[in-house]
C-alpha cells in the first residue's frame, strides 16, 4: 500500500487539484464592520431603525458564514438578545419604571418596603409608556448582541487573535486554548454522563450533572498539562537573544507609555488637565505602541499566510463605519426621529434618510468573498 | 544521533527508578522500535529524548541523554524542538490550533521559519500524508486515524531530524495504520529521518525496524539488537514470531512474507494433522466455545434496518443485526465507519432516526439506567470513563449497589478477573489492563446477557489481551453474547465467531470470522496469511493441531 493512501480513502476524500484556500476576509474587517453596526445601534432607539440593523446584519451572516462549529454560535447570541429584552420587560414591570405614564395596563399589588428601602417599588401600576422605553432600551441592547454574534460568527476569533503583534502573541495563544477548553469540556460531560447511564444511575437532572463535575475538571485539568507539554516540545515560547540595550529600551518605552496612557486619561477627564490630557495620551500610546513593536524583537515567530488586508476588507469596513457616522450626524441634526417620544405615546415612524444609511451596511454582502462557493 | 547514557529515571515519590541502567545508541537514520510489556517505562525512554522528561515531569535523571549533539540537561523541550518532533498517545492533546493548515504550520511558526518556506513544506507534507483534501477541515471533526496522520504532519513540517512517537497505530485501523507506517518508512529511506518508537501492536510495525531496543520488565536493563535476535527473547512477540519460535525457525521471521517462504513443511505436517483436510478446520475455529443456538434460539438483542444521522452526517444507514446468546461477534471496520455508534445505540445513548433496536422486549433508549444494566452493559473506549470512586473497594460497592446484586459480587468478579488486586488501590493507579478489568467487572455486576466492548485492547501488551481472551471466552462459554468493536485483527481471530465489517455506516459484509477475514488482505490475521491457502487464524489452533496431547 502506498503512502498516498489506500483506494478506498481515495474515493473517500478526492483531492480537489488546483484548490485554493478558501477565500477570507480579514476577520479584524469583520469584526470593525459588526461593532461599528453595533455603535450605529447605541446611536438609536427608534425599534424600525434597531429592527433594520439587525436584519441588515442577520442577511450578511446569511450569506457569508462558512459552515464551522464557531460559525453555528449565531444562534446562541439571537437567544441571548432575545432574553435581554424579556428580562428588561419583567423589571419594567415589576420593578416599575421611572417613566410617568398615564395609560395604565395592569396594577400589581404592591409590596410595602421599609423606610431603608425607599426608591425602590415592587409591584404597582404598569403602564404603557414604561413598558414602551423598556422594549425600546431592550431592544437597543439586543442590537448589540446580535452585532457581536454576527461578528464571531462570520470570522473565527482564534483567526483574530493570529493578527495580534508579536509580543502579544502569548497572550493570543492563551486565549485562543481557553477557547477551545470551553467545547472539550461540554464533550467531557456528555461522555460522562454516558458513562453515568451505562453505570445505571439516572443521567439526568442536576444530581448527575453535578456528580461527574469533579472527574470532569479532572480531565480538563490533565489535558492542559499534557497541551502544555506538547506545545513545549513544539517549541512555544522560544525566544531570540537581544541585546540588553534594548531590552531595557523596551521596558521603558512600554512603562512610559502606559504611565502617559494613565495620565493623560486622567487629564481627558478632569477640569483642569483638558489642555494637557490629550497631548500627554497621545505620546503614551505611541511610546506604547513602539514598546510592543519593539518587544516584538524577542519573539521568533513568523505567520503562517497572514490574513490580508485588502480592498475588499477596506469596502467591508466602509460601509459599517459610514453607517456608524450617518446615524451620529443623523442623531445630533434629529434627535426626535432617531428617539421617538414614548411620553406621549407615539407611533416611531421610519426616518428614511437614517434608513437608507442603515441600508450600507448590506455591503459586505456583496463585496465579501461567498465561503459556500469554492473560488 | 540519540544517545543514552546509563540513564535512570526516578519520579518524585515513588519508590525506585522507573526505568534505570538505559545505555544505547540509535545512529543516523535509523528506525528503531522500543518494545516491552506494559508499565516498563517506554513512555519515560521516549519523554527523555524530547526533554520533557524531567524538565516538564518533574523527577531525577541521572546520566545523560544527547540528541544531535545536544544535552537535553542543558536544553529545554523547546529548544529541542527544531531537531526533535515528538507525537504523544493521544493526538487531540497534541493540537494547538483548530485547523488542519494552521495545525501543520504552527511549529514551523514556533521556528521562526521564511513564510515562503512554510508555505512549501505545508504543500508537501499535505501530500505526503494524503491530506490535501482536507486542508480547511477543523480538526475537531476529523476522525481518529487523520488525526494521528494530521498530529504526524505536525512534527514533520520543521523537519525534524529525529521523530519521537508513542503508540502511533494503536487508535487505527489496518489500512490507516499501514498509511502511517508508510509515511514513516518513506521518512527513513528518502530524508533520513531518525524514528525512535513505542508500539504495542508489533504485528504491525516490527517489519519496518532496524533494531529493537526491548525493555524486558520494569527496571531491567535494555536489549538492543537486531529485531529477529531480540525477537527470540523477548516477552513479547508478534504472531508471525510466534508461529516462527513453535515451528523451531531461525533466524526467526519478521515478515509475512519472510514466514511464508519458510513455511512449506509446517504447511505439511499440518495437512498430516489434520486428516480432514484444508478448508474443513474453519467449521471449528474455537474449540473452546460452544454455540449454543440451538438451546437459546431467542436473540438477546436485535437491530431492524437501523439509521442513525448526526447533524448531517448519515452515522448508520440501514443496519441489521442479530445477536443470540453465547455468540461473540466482532465490529470491524475503517476509523470512523459507525462501529462506536451502532454499540451506542446497543446501549440506547444514541436515538435511532429510524428503525428499531430491542434487547429481548425492551427498546434502549426508552428504558431507564437502572433496568437497563441488567440487559446490557458496554466498557467504552476509555474504561477510566466508568469508574468515579476513590478506591477498587469504594468502585465495588458502588457497582453492587447500582446494579442491585449482593455485596461482593463485584469484589469477587474483580479477584477473578485481576488476582492481586488490593482493595485501597486508586484506580487512575492500575495499568491500562487492569483499568480494563476493573470497568468490566463492574458492567459485569449486573449480569448483563449482551455485553459490548470498544476497541478493548487499545494500549493492552499480549499477556494482558492474552488474559483479556481468556476472560471472554469463558463469558461467552456461560452464555453472554459479546459485541466488540475492535480493529485488532488478531483479536478478532481469537475469539469472535462472527465478523460484521462496516463502511461508511453500512454493512457490507457479515458471517464466520473465517469467511470474512481470510478473504480481505487488510483484516486477515498473520497466521492466515502465511498458511493460506490453509484456512488457519491463530497460532493456538496451530499449537493445537501440531500438539493435540498438550492441547
Amino acid at each position: 500500500m502506498g503512502a498516498g493512501g489506500t483506494p478506498q480513502r481515495r474515493v473517500a476524500h478526492p483531492p480537489r487539484p488546483g484548490r485554493q484556500r478558501r477565500a477570507q476576509l480579514h476577520p479584524g474587517a469583520w469584526w470593525l464592520w459588526a461593532l461599528a453596526l453595533g455603535t450605529a445601534a447605541t446611536r438609536t432607539t427608534n425599534p424600525l431603525l434597531l429592527a433594520l440593523l439587525i436584519t441588515v446584519s442577520a442577511y450578511v451572516v446569511a450569506t457569508r458564514r462558512p459552515d464551522t462549529p464557531w460559525s453555528r454560535s449565531y444562534g446562541a447570541f439571537v437567544k441571548l438578545a432575545l432574553a435581554v429584552i424579556l428580562v428588561r420587560l419583567l423589571f419594567a414591570t415589576v420593578l416599575g419604571s421611572p417613566i410617568p405614564g398615564t395609560h395604565t395596563l395592569l396594577t400589581l399589588p404592591e409590596l410595602p418596603l421599609p423606610a431603608w428601602a425607599q426608591g425602590i417599588r415592587l409591584g404597582g401600576e404598569v403602564t404603557a409608556e414604561a413598558l414602551t422605553f423598556a422594549l425600546y432600551d431592550g431592544l437597543r441592547l439586543a442590537t448589540l448582541l446580535v452585532c457581536v454574534g454576527a461578528a464571531n460568527a462570520l470570522a473565527n476569533p482564534s483567526r483574530l487573535l493570529k493578527s495580534l503583534p508579536g509580543a502579544l502573541y502569548e497572550l493570543g495563544v492563551a486565549v485562543v486554548v481557553a477557547l477551545t477548553f470551553a467545547p472539550n469540556l461540554i464533550a467531557d460531560v456528555q461522555r460522562l454522563r454516558a458513562a453515568r447511564r451505562l453505570r445505571g444511575r439516572p443521567d439526568k437532572g442536576l444530581r448527575g450533572l453535578l456528580q461527574v463535575a469533579l472527574p470532569v475538571l479532572e480531565g480538563a485539568l490533565e489535558r492542559s498539562v499534557s497541551l502544555a507539554a506538547a506545545m513545549d516540545a513544539r517549541g512555544y515560547g522560544r525566544t531570540a537573544r537581544v541585546p540588553p540595550a534594548i531590552r531595557r529600551t523596551t521596558a521603558a518605552l512600554t512603562l512610559g507609555g502606559l504611565l502617559g496612557v494613565c495620565a493623560g486619561t486622567y487629564g481627558l477627564l478632569t477640569a483642569e488637565g483638558a489642555g494637557y490630557g490629550f497631548p500627554v495620551l497621545l505620546a503614551g500610546l505611541t511610546a506604547a505602541l513602539a514598546g510592543l513593536k519593539l518587544g516584538g524583537r524577542r519573539s521568533l515567530r513568523t505567520r503562517y499566510r497572514p490574513d490580508r488586508w485588502d480592498v475588499r476588507a477596506w469596502l467591508v469596513v466602509a460601509s459599517g463605519v459610514a453607517v456608524a457616522a450617518l446615524l451620529a450626524l443623523a442623531a445630533a441634526r434629529d434627535p426626535a426621529a432617531l428617539h421617538p417620544g414614548v411620553v406621549p405615546l407615539v407611533a416611531p415612524a421610519l426616518p428614511l434618510g437614517p434608513a437608507a444609511a442603515v441600508l450600507l451596511g448590506l455591503l459586505p454582502a456583496f463585496v465579501a468573498p461567498d465561503p459556500k462557493e469554492p473560488s | 544521533m540519540i544517545r543514552f547514557e546509563d540513564v535512570s529515571v526516578t519520579y518524585d515519590g515513588a519508590d525506585g527508578p522507573t526505568v534505570r541502567g538505559i545505555d544505547f545508541e540509535v545512529p543516523e537514520g535509523e528506525l528503531v522500535l522500543l518494545a516491552g510489556p506494559s508499565g516498563v517505562g517506554k513512555s519515560t525512554v521516549l519523554g527523555a529524548v524530547s526533554g520533557l522528561v524531567p524538565h516538564f515531569t518533574g523527577g531525577t535523571l541521572r546520566g545523560r541523554v544527547t540528541v544531535a549533539g545536544r544535552d537535553t540537561r542543558t536544553h529545554k523541550p523547546r529548544e529541542l524542538a527544531d531537531v526533535v518532533g515528538t507525537v504523544g498517545q493521544d493526538p487531540l492533546a497534541h493540537f494547538v490550533t483548530d485547523t488542519v493548515e494552521d495545525e501543520l504550520a504552527y511549529g514551523m511558526e514556533s521556528l521562526g521559519l521564511a513564510p515562503d518556506v512554510m508555505r512549501r513544506r505545508v504543500e508537501e507534507t499535505l501530500d505526503l500524508l494524503g491530506l490535501a483534501g482536507l486542508r480547511d477541515r477543523p480538526i475537531a471533526t476529523l476522525s481518529g486515524g487523520q488525526q494521528q496522520r494530521v498530529a504526524i504532519g505536525s512534527v514533520l513540517t520543521p523537519h525534524p531530524s529525529v521523530l519521537v512517537l508513542d503508540e502511533p497505530t494503536s487508535a487505527l485501523d489496518p489500512a490507516a495504520a499501514e498509511e502511517v507506517l508508510a509515511v514513516l518508512q518513506r521518512l527513513v529511506h528518502d530524508l533520513g529521518t531518525t524514528v525512535l518508537m513505542a508500539e504495542h501492536r508489533l504485528e504491525r510495525v516490527i517489519q519496518y525496524a532496524d533494531q529493537v531496543v526491548l525493555l524486558p520488565g520494569p527496571g531491567a536493563a535494555p536489549v538492543l539488537g537486531p529485531p529477529a535476535e531480540v525477537m527470540a527473547v523477548s516477552p513479547v512477540y508478534p504472531p508471525v514470531v510466534a508461529l516462527g519460535r513453535l515451528a523451531g525457525w531461525s533466524p526467526l521471521p519478521l515478515t509475512v512474507r519472510d514466514a511464508r517462504r519458510r513455511a512449506g513443511n509446517l504447511k505439511q505436517q499440518l495437512e498430516n494433522a489434520a486428516p480432514k483436510g484444508r478448508g474443513e478446520l474453519r467449521d471449528q475455529p474455537q474449540p473452546t466455545c460452544s454455540r449454543q443456538h440451538s438451546a437459546h434460539p431467542t436473540p438477546v438483542g436485535e437491530v431492524r434496518a437501523l439509521s442513525v444521522t448526526r447533524g448531517r452526517v448519515q452515522a448508520l444507514h440501514h443496519i441489521d443485526l442479530t445477536i443470540t446468546p453465547g455468540e461473540t461477534v466482532a465490529l470491524m471496520g475503517r476509523n470512523g465507519a459507525g462501529k462506536s455508534t451502532l454499540l451506542n445505540a446497543l446501549v440506547g445513548l444514541v436515538k435511532p432516526s429510524s428503525g428499531t433496536v430491542r434487547l429481548g422486549e425492551a427498546t434502549p433508549h426508552r428504558t431507564a439506567p437502572k433496568d437497563l444494566v441488567r440487559m446490557v452493559g458496554l466498557v467504552p473506549q476509555e474504561p477510566r470513563d466508568l469508574l468515579c470512586a476513590d478506591t477498587v473497594a469504594a468502585e465495588c460497592a458502588a457497582a453492587d449497589r447500582d446494579a442491585g446484586a449482593a455485596p461482593g459480587t463485584c469484589r469477587a468478579l474483580v479477584t477473578e478477573l485481576l488476582p492481586g488486586v488490593t482493595d485501597g488501590t486508586h484506580p487512575r493507579d492500575l495499568s491500562e489492563g487492569q483499568r480494563l478489568a476493573l470497568a468490566l467487572a463492574v458492567v459485569l455486576t449486573a449480569r448483563p446477557p449482551l455485553l459490548l466492548l470498544d476497541e478493548p485492547t487499545r494500549g493492552l501488551d499480549y499477556a494482558a489481551k492474552a488474559r483479556l481472551v481468556a476472560v471472554l471466552r469463558a463469558l461467552a462459554a456461560e452464555g453472554h453474547a459479546i459485541v466488540l468493536a475492535t480493529h485488532d485483527v488478531e483479536l478478532a481471530a481469537e475469539i469472535a465467531h462472527r465478523v460484521v465489517l462496516l463502511a461508511e455506516g453500512e454493512v457490507i459484509a457479515d458471517g464466520p470470522t473465517a469467511d470474512i477475514v481470510v478473504s480481505s488482505p487488510s483484516f486477515a490475521p498473520q497466521v492466515t496469511k502465511i498458511l493460506a491457502p490453509q484456512h488457519w487464524l491463530t497460532v493456538s489452533q496451530v499449537r493445537a493441531a501440531l500438539h493435540p496431547e498438550a492441547g
